[in-house]
């Protein structure tokens, strides 16, 4: 149990995603300018990468291991990530309207977040088993959603702001993410 | 200049992939903390590139349009592999110090996005031509920022010192925060110089511009916004 608590906390907050590994950068800059928006895409992100990771750990035990074709998990894991995105929005939308509609329009965006990839492959590296990869992908999950709704608070703020113009738009943002980066070099020293 | 020779002059200057179209944002944060990660991470990306957009201009007409973004993925997802096997036996420290970024080109935005916005409506030749373009544009702004980082980071360049032993490097440069602070400031100076940049755009349309793909989903999810029953359809569409 310990174990599992340690993956989350490593994987949500010490090598968080978007602030320490850079995976899903262009949706952390892209939907962050509001909070509620970017909230819903972080629900959506656990939810996806959760699933992914659960699916491909599985294939990679299953099947890819044990043909021999280890080698093949890139073709694999992203065929296998677009197909699954596409069917958790079908059940969504037949199952759950509320949530379909509260996740739906961000599920499409999520097929090529390379963070979903990013983290299949990552649990293969570490050489996860499947329980491990699970909560491997819901801390990575969590880390995304802590990383760009803290994101969309700061950039509310500095909408307000009176800005030098050539600082306005993508600058300042990636100054605020450097500077969230930085305080998130500080759970590097976190000691269990 | 010919035609040929303007498809490399805009790879390079007018549409360069990291520093005007703001693509490919995940490599060049995460491996641009020395200089020589930037040509290793630059030539594996151009050289899948450049395969990928022969192909896919080659297979322009074959290919049905519903299903031409599943077909471009997997294309690209093979030549990745290749690249990988090809550089884990050829080249072992390239493969160490790029790690999970090389399987991770399979989702570089800049090759879907040239295959969608070029190579599918124009010639073989071009088409190469555009690949070359853009693949020395994207090493040539990694070596650029990987070069920043790494004399500011640790006083080196290409593993040599430059910097002298006096000078304490800021270690801040090689680590996460300084790759947001060296891409914010490449965006600073080209707005002060008026270069207008996607970034831009990308940041304040409040969109995932990022590739051919989400620009799509982009538009069906403004449609979506409008009237929430069609978005469903339309996703379908888009979806790989």
């Amino acid at each position: 149990m310990k174990a599992l608590i340690l993956i989350i906390v490593t994987s949500a907050l010490i090598n968080n995603v978007v602030l320490n590994q850079f995976l899903g950068i262009c949706s952390f800059l892209g939907v962050s300018s509001k909070i509620k928006a970017s909230a819903g895409l972080g629900g959506a992100v656990i939810f996806v990468i959760t699933i992914a990771s659960a699916v491909a750990s599985l294939l990679y035990d299953f099947v890819l291991a044990p043909l021999g074709m280890a080698f093949m998990r890139t073709i694999v894991f992203i065929l296998v990530i677009a197909a699954l995105v596409q069917i958790v929005e079908m059940f969504l939308k037949k199952k759950s309207p509320a949530l379909h509609k509260a996740l739906g329009i961000y599920l499409p965006l999520i097929t090529t977040n390379c963070a979903v990839l990013g983290v299949a492959l990552t649990n293969v590296q570490n050489g996860f088993n499947f329980i491990e990869s699970v909560f491997s992908g819901l801390g990575t999950g969590i880390g995304y959603t802590i990383a760009i709704v803290l994101l969309a608070g700061i950039r509310s703020r500095i909408k307000e702001e009176d800005l030098p113009a050539p600082l306005r738009g993508a600058p300042i943002v990636l100054i605020a993410a450097a500077l969230m980066s930085i305080a998130f070099m500080g759970f590097a020293d976190l000691a269990f | 200049m010919n035609k040929y020779t303007e498809r490399i002059y805009n790879g390079v200057i007018k549409e360069n992939p990291i520093l005007v179209l703001m693509l490919g944002m995940c490599p060049t944060l995460a491996i641009t903390t020395q200089a020589m990660n930037g040509i290793g991470m630059g030539l594996s990306t151009m050289a899948v590139l450049i395969l990928s957009n022969l192909i896919i201009s080659l297979l322009r007409k074959v290919i049905p349009n519903e299903v031409r973004l599943p077909a471009y993925i997997v294309i690209v997802a093979s030549l990745v592999t290749v690249t990988e096997l090809l550089i884990e036996a050829y080249l072992p420290p390239v493969y160490d110090a790029l790690g999970i970024y090389i399987p991770l080109i399979v989702v570089n935005c800049i090759i879907l996005g040239r295959a969608e916005a070029y190579a599918n409506k124009n010639t073989v030749g071009l088409s190469v031509m555009d690949a070359i373009g853009m693949g020395i544009g994207f090493t040539v702004a990694l070596i650029l920022a990987g070069s920043i980082r790494e004399i500011l980071g640790s006083g080196t360049w290409f593993g040599l010192q430059v910097l002298p032993k006096s000078i304490e490097p800021m270690a801040i440069f090689v680590q996460p925060p300084g790759a947001f602070l060296v891409i914010a400031l490449f965006v600073i100076i080209l707005n002060a110089i008026g270069i207008k940049t996607r970034q831009r755009k990308l940041v304040e349309s409040g969109c995932d511009g990022c590739c051919a793909n989400c620009e799509m989903s982009c538009e069906k999810k403004e449609d979506a916004v409008k009237k929430p029953s069609g978005s469903a359809a339309g996703n379908k569409e888009v979806q790989a």
